[in-house]
């Protein structure tokens, strides 16, 4: 909402602080202004100027060299305009002054343009005569300036007098962030009463009254609310004997400083009501207007209807119209019909101000996908009361102006009013809310400026029905802080019972997922929840897979972010693919964050969150390097038991022969792997990859921070090497399985520490070592202690096919 | 081997006596008071030799061979000693007494050549071994936490001070959690479908952190200070400004008794820890459906301090938060009753702070994950 200060001003004539001031006061009391831009910025020195004598430039065909009387002398002027003559009254801007832009109408320079004198072509000029544009402003603000030339005044003004003043530019915009539940803020007079309430200045509301003829409205025009739900208020009023023309030069001003273009008496009067009471207004002519008849009802579907702009509109029984006894006429509260619109030569105009169902008012502008400034206004719910004032303002700004004969009365049709909002008063109440210790006095007077009533025999306040948002005792609450002032009200802290501040055991697991992967070398990505459909045929998924179940945005972005992801590598082979373009080396990255996993699609329930925790790399490491974080992460959590890695992990995104599931306990917690060349190709990576995901909530139940102590060993380990030949396709995996089980309680530990394939091994072998420590914890080992541990294990393995090393 | 036989024979010069027992046991047999000199004698010219050899020594090998020759089981005072049988008995304490006080000295002057040669050879070692400590860290190159993550664990780390608990609540969401129980009625306008992504019309992506408070309130669980950080999603296209995924962090307290003032106090008090000691705040009337009455918080800049700078548009002033009571209608549809409890609830956006505290200039860089940013934090 942008106001201007010099029409704030017309209701509150005495206020008066700089501009600053108006936008911190006015924001701390709730009318939060975002920044005020001074419509007289960077001009200075301009003056109102007679041109007395035009000669043409000696050496110069385009330019002419004028003598301008600026008031308190003559100066002499060269310029290249085209449109001035003798007599002309232009703004001049003397030696030494400022201008806000070029001639060109571009952007406007942040310091302006000073003007000095100075010689054109050899001749001496001293001063500039200016555009609307050099001006700062428009011809769609001043439409009488010309397309192309300096800017006249008109024959009454007066010369040596300030320019700026005559053009209405010593003036402020200010721009309002009003609030969604302040409706009568969008308005001038909303804002003026807010002014008025926070500066404690009174304020004058217009005076409205309209003269009317003797004639009845009743005699031109009858009105027929149908759909009582969708209008709770239809007023009329008719203008006959209509003589469109310029509004006056205060209106324009008024208007250009709202940003809004004037255009002719008429329509300036209802964009001038729109604007200073918050209600929209329309005007039909008349004689468009069949059977004398206004009915307001639900259109049907698929009913077309073509809008004064030209275009076709295809409604449905959502959409609230105007009708006439024959046809449509108009979208109600968003736009006019083209077959009722006003033409120049309109003679009899009908007025409308309505109040229509805010929120039908919004769905009806989306389902005709047309939003107007109306509609705007409409879509958060008027003050019905509202109607009436503005259309008698209407009616006599048409008076005053001169601009039409208003026929006497006016046609209501209206529901009963809503009952004013009254509410015992509570002063206690107030102060325990906010903390504070304001007297019953102070309230009232507060009261009293924001136009809340108090009814001393009841003890109730009465709200005013144009603040539709105070409902209850803490609305009130609320006026109370504003206007004693936010900063006033004390700082303290909660007092009651004490609380433990606690992190939840899930946070604490993914806590220490980040810790170790950071201290692995992996820094912490964050991608969207959202991605294509795309993303599923990117990462090899078959059509059946599940992964592909994925839900949809009914509403998205756009195909690229239309479904919830099911599966968290997308965005990490993303992230890794974007370090591989720009040529970032040796990239690790995670991410801790959900896919969400439909229990049924369409979906009906909530679907499963569940928390991924995604490990990539390219660079320094391997498949193994991958592994070795994963198992520092479980074991961080307390999951110190044998983590198994099944390589028949069926994942078409990775190598085939390079992938495996993470177990535990035999329960998948993930899987990990070398990403897939053909993947690794889709996303443009051309090295090799590979990637990680632990799914947390199968990882949890196994967690713990519990740790207990288990002593430091104090009778000696004795360590075995055990040297074998074992079929290729058997793993170490199960080897370590025979030796784990077998090994017995004096098995303290086991490494691998070589694996071996090539010469001096037989075809379709491979040698693997390991060195075995065992130790009791109650005593020395004895020899045979342990040679009974390595003949169970040689058992074992020898079962396997696996032969000892000579 | 080869340098004890020479050391021995060293000794044997130095002696000037054969290696022979028999030929010594002979000389010695004989000895009578005048021989008690003539042993005086013998032990002066070992000890003698020793020190000579001592100084001789250069290394502590060599060091280590005059105790062996000397003082070692072949030694030559072993050697004297060995001969003591042939001292008459009433000799025997007396000869012992100066071969031991010998075998002290010699030993005593070893011990401290040893120490003087240890500390050159110490000395030696640690000037050869000096390296140029300017010569690039080897580092483990750990990595780096999001910067969102940094600025939530912060956020966290004062609110779990301050008694709060953190909780989580879903981020795919039902209408009612996210809107309706929120006093966001079917036909408000923060419910349009321009800001919110919708499953289908009784399931979306939760626009606000808010949704969480329901659920905690729906518990019945007297007295809540909470705080729920989370991921929230908005229909607003990728710029510099705007993400349609983004964070905030919800923070709810009721209880008996809370008030507006608590609502400064607790968040004047956040505001410190987060930017520091010095950080004003002030609190600005706004509107939001679920809070009444509600407000925004501004914080002086952390970059001027509220001098008004570049960072700060001049303002002096930076917006934080949104904040409020808790609407009586929305402790009542949680079952709570807003005659006896209160409480407030504020909202911060996680990437607002971040990009504040950090001067990142363009939101896109948070979900890019470019490593050349991430090692930034």
């Amino acid at each position: 909402m942008n106001a201007a200060l010099e029409w704030i001003k017309a209701y509150v004539p005495d206020l008066s602080c700089s501009d600053q001031e108006f936008m911190d006061k006015m924001t701390l009391s709730g009318t939060k202004c975002e920044g005020y831009e001074r419509m007289d910025k960077n001009l200075e020195k301009i003056v109102i100027g007679q041109i007395q004598k035009i000669e043409k430039h000696p050496d110069a065909d385009k330019l002419i060299i004028c003598q301008v009387d600026v008031g308190n002398e003559v100066i002499q002027i060269v310029t290249g305009a085209p449109n001035v003559k003798e007599g002309d009254k232009v703004p001049v801007v003397l030696d030494g002054g400022k201008v806000a832009g070029g001639h060109d109408g571009g952007p406007l320079p942040e310091d302006g343009i000073v003007i000095k004198a100075g010689k054109l072509r050899g001749i001496p000029s001293n001063g500039m005569m200016c555009s609307i544009e050099e001006l700062g402003s428009d011809r769609n603000m001043y439409p009488e300036a010309p397309e192309y030339g300096i800017y006249i005044f008109p024959e009454d003004a007066v010369v040596g007098a300030d320019a700026i003043e005559a053009l209405g530019l010593h003036n402020t915009k200010f721009e309002f962030e009003v609030t969604s539940n302040r409706v009568d803020c969008y308005s001038i007079l909303g804002i003026a009463r807010e002014a008025a309430a926070t500066f404690d200045k009174p304020f004058h509301a217009p005076s409205v009254s309209v003269k009317g003829n003797d004639e009845n409205v009743e005699d031109y025009i009858s009105v027929k609310v149908e759909d009582k739900d969708l209008c709770t208020r239809y007023c009329a009023r008719v203008v006959k004997n209509i003589k469109i023309a310029p509004s006056p030069v205060w209106m324009q001003r008024r208007l250009a400083s709202s940003g809004i273009r004037p255009i002719n008496n008429l329509v300036d009067i209802t964009n001038y009501v729109m604007e200073e009471y918050g209600q929209p207004m329309h005007a039909y002519d008349l004689d468009t207007i069949a059977g004398k008849q206004i009915i307001v009802k639900r259109a049907k579907d698929g009913d077309e209807f073509v809008t004064l702009d030209g275009q076709t509109r295809t409604l449905d029984s959502d959409v609230l119209m105007i009708c006439d006894a024959e046809k449509q006429i108009g979208l109600a509260g968003i736009m006019g019909g083209d077959n009722s619109k006003i033409t120049d030569d309109v003679k009899t105009v009908l007025f409308e101000a309505a109040t229509f169902n805010g929120a039908n008012i919004r769905k009806a502008s989306k389902r005709v996908g047309l939003r107007s400034d109306a509609s705007g206004k409409f879509e958060k719910g008027l003050d019905p009361r509202n109607a009436q004032e503005a259309i008698d303002r209407a009616c006599q700004l048409i008076e005053e102006l001169g601009c039409g004969e208003v026929v006497g009365g006016m046609v209501d049709v209206k529901e009963p009013f809503k009952e004013l909002v009254r509410l015992p008063f509570m002063p206690e109440k107030y102060n325990a809310l906010l903390g504070t210790d304001i007297d019953k006095d102070t309230m009232l007077s507060i009261f009293q400026k924001i136009e809340v009533a108090y009814d001393e025999n009841t003890n109730e306040l009465i709200c005013p029905s144009f603040r539709q948002d105070l409902l209850g005792q803490a609305d009130i609450a609320e006026e109370v802080a504003r206007f004693y002032g936010y900063d006033k009200i004390p700082m303290t802290l909660p007092s009651g019972e004490a609380t433990t501040g606690k992190l939840p055991y899930k946070l604490r697991i993914e806590e220490k997922a980040r810790e170790i992967a950071v201290f692995s070398g992996f820094s912490q990505g964050m991608c969207y929840s959202f991605e294509s459909p795309k993303v599923f045929d990117k990462l090899l998924l078959p059509a059946d897979s599940e992964l592909r179940n994925a839900i949809r945005i009914s509403n998205p972005l756009g195909e690229d972010f239309s479904i919830m992801r099911t599966i968290s590598l997308n965005g990490m082979l993303t992230s890794l693919a974007t370090n591989y373009n720009r040529r970032n080396k040796d990239v690790k990255l995670f991410e801790l964050a959900n896919i969400y996993v439909p229990k049924a699609l369409p979906l009906t329930e909530l679907p499963d969150e569940r928390m991924q925790f995604t490990l990539g790399f390219y660079g320094d490491g391997d498949f193994f390097t991958m592994k070795g974080v994963i198992e520092e992460f479980l074991e961080s959590v307390g999951m110190s038991d044998k983590k198994e890695y099944d390589p028949k992990a069926g994942k078409p995104f990775l190598h085939p022969g390079r992938q495996a599931n993470i177990l535990y306990k035999g329960t998948v917690l993930g899987y990990l792997g070398e990403v897939h060349p053909l993947v690794l190709d889709n996303y443009g990576i051309g090295t090799r990859a590979y990637v990680a995901v632990l799914d947390m909530p199968s990882v949890e139940p196994f967690t713990t921070f519990d740790r207990k102590f288990e002593g430091i060993a104090r009778f000696p380990a004795v360590s075995r090497d055990l040297s074998m030949v074992v079929p290729r396709e058997v793993l170490v995996g199960q080897i370590e399985a025979v030796i784990a089980q077998r090994g017995g309680k004096i098995l303290e530990g086991y490494e691998l520490f070589d694996v071996y394939e090539g010469e001096q091994i037989k075809e379709g072998f491979k040698s693997v070592a390991y060195s075995l420590t065992f130790r009791a914890k109650d005593r020395t080992l004895e020899e045979n202690d342990i040679a009974g541990a390595m003949k169970k294990i040689l058992n074992g393995l020898t079962a396997m096919g696996i032969e000892l090393r000579q | 081997m080869s340098n004890s036989k020479s050391a021995k024979r060293g000794v044997c010069e130095a002696d000037g006596i054969t290696n022979e027992r028999g030929t010594k046991m002979s000389t010695i047999s004989c000895l009578g008071k005048e021989r008690m000199n003539n042993m005086k004698d013998k032990l002066a010219k070992i000890k003698e030799a020793a020190i000579k050899q001592i100084e001789n020594s250069q290394t502590l090998e060599q060091l280590n061979e005059v105790r062996v020759s000397q003082l070692g089981k072949k030694g030559a005072l072993t050697e004297i000693l060995k001969s003591m049988k042939d001292v008459a008995p009433e000799d025997r304490p007396k000869v012992g007494q100066l071969v031991n006080e010998t075998r002290a000295e010699i030993e005593q002057i070893l011990e401290e050549s040893k120490k003087k040669m240890e500390a050159l050879v110490r000395e030696a070692k640690i000037k050869k071994e000096t390296i140029d400590v300017t010569l690039p860290a080897k580092k483990s190159n750990v990595g780096h936490l999001h910067p969102n993550v940094v600025a939530l664990d912060e956020v966290e780390r004062i609110f779990i001070g301050m008694g709060y608990e953190v909780v989580e609540g879903p981020e795919v969401e039902r209408d009612y959690y996210n809107f309706e129980a929120l006093n966001i009625p079917a036909d408000h306008p923060a419910k349009d479908e321009q800001d919110t992504f919708y499953i289908n019309s009784d399931i979306l992506l939760r626009t606000q952190t808010s949704s969480t408070q329901v659920h905690e309130m729906e518990k019945g669980k007297l007295p809540i200070r909470m705080i729920a950080p989370g991921r929230v999603f908005r229909a607003d296209e990728v710029d510099a400004t705007h993400s349609p995924s983004f964070h905030q962090v919800e923070g709810l307290v009721i209880d008996k008794h809370i008030t507006f003032a608590d609502l400064k106090g607790t968040l004047a008090e956040f505001a410190k820890e987060l930017f520091g000691e010095d950080t004003k705040v002030k609190f600005r009337p706004h509107h939001f459906p679920f809070t009444e009455p509600s407000a925004e918080m501004d914080v002086t800049c952390f970059k001027c301090g509220g001098k008004g700078c570049r960072f700060c548009k001049g303002e002096g002033w930076i917006e934080i938060l949104g904040c409020g009571m808790v609407h009586p209608h929305v402790l009542e549809m949680s079952g709570i009753d807003p005659e006896e409890y209160t409480g407030f609830a504020f909202g911060v956006g996680l990437e607002r702070i971040t990009l504040l505290k950090y001067e990142i200039d363009d939101m896109r860089l948070l979900y890019e994950n470019d490593i050349r940013f991430l090692k930034q934090f």
